[in-house]
């Protein structure tokens, strides 16, 4: 990749971080930036299903809520479901990942098993069997999402590991008597980590979409707590009315996902010199 | 190439025992305290659902037992009777089967039709603007929530335009139809469902097959072809299309699980009477047979779906043998 074309993976890596700081930073100042609480109903005629105004920026719904003060409070729920969600997928795949290929041999055809029959799931059908008899709540589809999403992180880890443990580094900690703990966490992992990097900011998209997909179909996140999901479920219920009901979370999440995924693709590109020029060969 | 066949078919018991592993951990999750069902939209109705359950595959048996019962209901595909309405599961999942396979299939001819023309071309004209638009069209279909998608389709087309109707299979007047009419009504109705469902695929295997094209239109032979004084034409769509889509094939397996999973959302939306929709009601219903059916039969689907392309790949692929 030439310096002009690194120039312009880091333009798109910061264009997808900034959004996502704003995001973030809306998410946390909800209180700050919106002149409604989320909750707050109005259900005199002229307040309900209005279109967007000076008054209300992106319109109200179906119970005269503020739809503005609802996606900036839906915001907290999406962000934070897909960024837990990543997180524990990250956890479990790093940690398998690892002891598959480190230790080889019986271990590491069994983890890998493990991965092949969890991969013929459909998702989101494994989620929804377990989600059928948790019960949904917030919790438990981070959680849900969480552990249905490692499988490809733990075959990465594990390909990474079987080519570092090779090296001399390796063979001169192993010598010098560290322990196999020592040696996967503190010297193996760390050079194993901008591949996992890549692949869990790419998680965190796929994470959001599976969320407010769930929160949509009312099977997610539950009301009157707000998502992105469920306030385009009542943008459903009035689909020929309230187009702003239905146009504004769509495109929250489809900004979200597509900064998270600009900013992944980008830094792939810019942290693994082996797919050097990926893509543009 | 028979030998490998077989060779695979074995690989299928241990999976079904993982499979079935993992549903009884999903049932487990039933616990008994009243603190877990409190999330549940009906705590009572969920309560007896879940003692009901027990009963029905004997959770309360050591666990070896549960165990194997399960996997002889999975095998003989007994996953007892629905809790609403007293029917086996099984019979249920055969009623909703076709219309999902319909969706499923088609959106898969859709998918590979409008895909691999794209993915050659962007390939071909590398860098050219039509090459960098829908590098970005895929980049923002990634991105797209597609029952979003589904939605925008639905107020469009459905209520604006008034041109495609919006939900369901088939109206119940389409009975008295003649076969003819009844084939086209179903198209009709196929129309919005099926793009949203091909969407979901499009971008992936756009994607990939540019990439895989790329790769091969580098190699040796096709620089020999052009040295020759071939034209072009005859060395993209003769000599380099061939070999680039022998990976698209293993994709098409990568795909499945996805696929198979939109149904889920798409079917619900549309009211398109399959298999992902009868699992959202089922769920809704604490019809917990249902559930668990409609969940190994997904899986059975991918299965059948990794087993084809599995062996498509050694049938088209002379160089792979897999001793």
């Amino acid at each position: 990749m030439n310096k002009k074309k690194r120039d312009w993976r880091k333009r798109y890596a910061f264009v997808g971080l900034s959004v996502i700081i704003v995001m973030f930073a809306a998410a946390i100042f909800a209180g700050f930036i919106t002149a409604y609480s989320p909750n707050e109903t109005n259900l005199a005629p002229e307040a309900k299903l209005q279109p967007p105004s000076r008054e209300h920026l992106l319109g109200t719904d179906d119970l005269g809520r503020d739809v503005f003060s609802r996606m900036v409070y839906g915001a907290r729920i999406s962000l934070s479901v897909g960024f837990v969600a990543v997180i524990i997928s990250v956890v479990i795949g790093v940690v398998l990942g690892a002891i598959s290929g480190y230790y080889g041999g019986w271990v590491d055809i069994l983890i890998m098993r493990v991965v092949e029959i969890v991969m013929c799931f459909p998702r989101i059908f494994l989620i929804l069997m377990f989600l059928a008899f948790l019960g949904p709540s917030i919790i438990t589809v981070m959680v849900i999402i969480g552990v249905t999403g490692w499988t490809g992180l733990a075959r990465l880890v594990r390909a990474e590991f079987l080519s570092l443990k090779e090296r001399d580094y390796v063979q001169a900690a192993r010598a010098l008597g560290a322990s196999d703990f020592r040696i996967i966490f503190r010297h193996i992992l760390p050079n194993a980590l901008s591949p996992v990097y890549v692949s869990a900011i790419l998680g965190v998209g796929g994470a959001i979409l599976i969320e407010s997909a769930l929160s949509f179909l009312g099977l997610g996140v539950q009301i009157p707590m707000a998502s992105w999901g469920n306030i385009l479920t009542s943008g459903m219920h009035y689909i020929e009315s309230a187009w702003w009901l239905m146009l504004f979370p769509g495109l929250a999440i489809l900004i979200t996902v597509l900064s998270y995924n600009i900013l992944g693709e980008a830094l792939r590109d810019l942290l693994d010199p082996r797919l050097k020029g990926y893509g543009q060969k | 190439m028979f030998k490998y066949i077989v060779k695979r078919l074995f690989l299928i018991p241990p999976m079904l025992m993982g499979i079935s592993l993992i549903a009884l951990l999903a049932m487990h999750l039933t616990p008994g305290d009243p603190a877990s069902m409190r999330y549940g939209l009906n705590p009572e109705v969920s309560g007896s659902a879940r003692a009901h359950l027990k009963e029905l595959y004997g959770l309360d048996k050591p666990v070896i037992v549960q165990y194997g019962g399960w996997l002889k209901r999975i095998v003989t595909l007994d996953f007892g009777d629905s809790f609403i309405d007293d029917r086996p599961v099984i019979e249920k999942i055969k009623e909703r089967l076709p219309a999902t396979l319909i969706l499923q299939i088609s959106a898969l001819i859709l998918i590979f039709s409008i895909a691999l023309p794209i993915g050659v071309m962007s390939a071909v004209k590398q860098n050219s603007f039509f090459d960098k638009a829908t590098t970005f069209l895929v980049f923002v279909g990634f991105a797209t929530p597609t029952f979003w998608l589904a939605l925008l389709l639905m107020r469009f087309f459905g209520f604006q335009l008034e041109w495609l109707p919006i939900s369901g299979m088939s109206p119940w007047y389409a009975q008295d139809y003649s076969l003819p009419h009844r084939i086209l009504d179903l198209l009709w109705h196929l129309i919005l469902p099926l793009f949203t469902l091909a969407f979901t695929g499009l971008a992936g295997i756009s994607r990939y097959t540019r990439y895989s094209m790329l790769e091969v239109i580098r190699q040796d032979y096709i620089r020999t072809a052009r040295a020759k004084g071939l034209k072009e034409n005859k060395i993209i769509y003769h000599h380099a299309l061939k070999n680039a889509l022998l990976p698209v094939i293993t994709i098409l397996g990568l795909t499945l699980p996805a696929l198979i999973g939109g149904s889920f959302i798409f079917e619900t939306i549309f009211a398109w009477p399959g298999m992902g929709r009868l699992m959202y009601t089922a769920i809704l219903q604490y019809d917990y047979p249902v559930v668990m059916g409609v969940g190994i039969i997904s899986v059975f689907l991918t299965l059948t779906g990794i087993l084809i392309s599995d062996i498509l790949y050694a049938v088209v692929d002379p160089r792979i043998r897999y001793e």
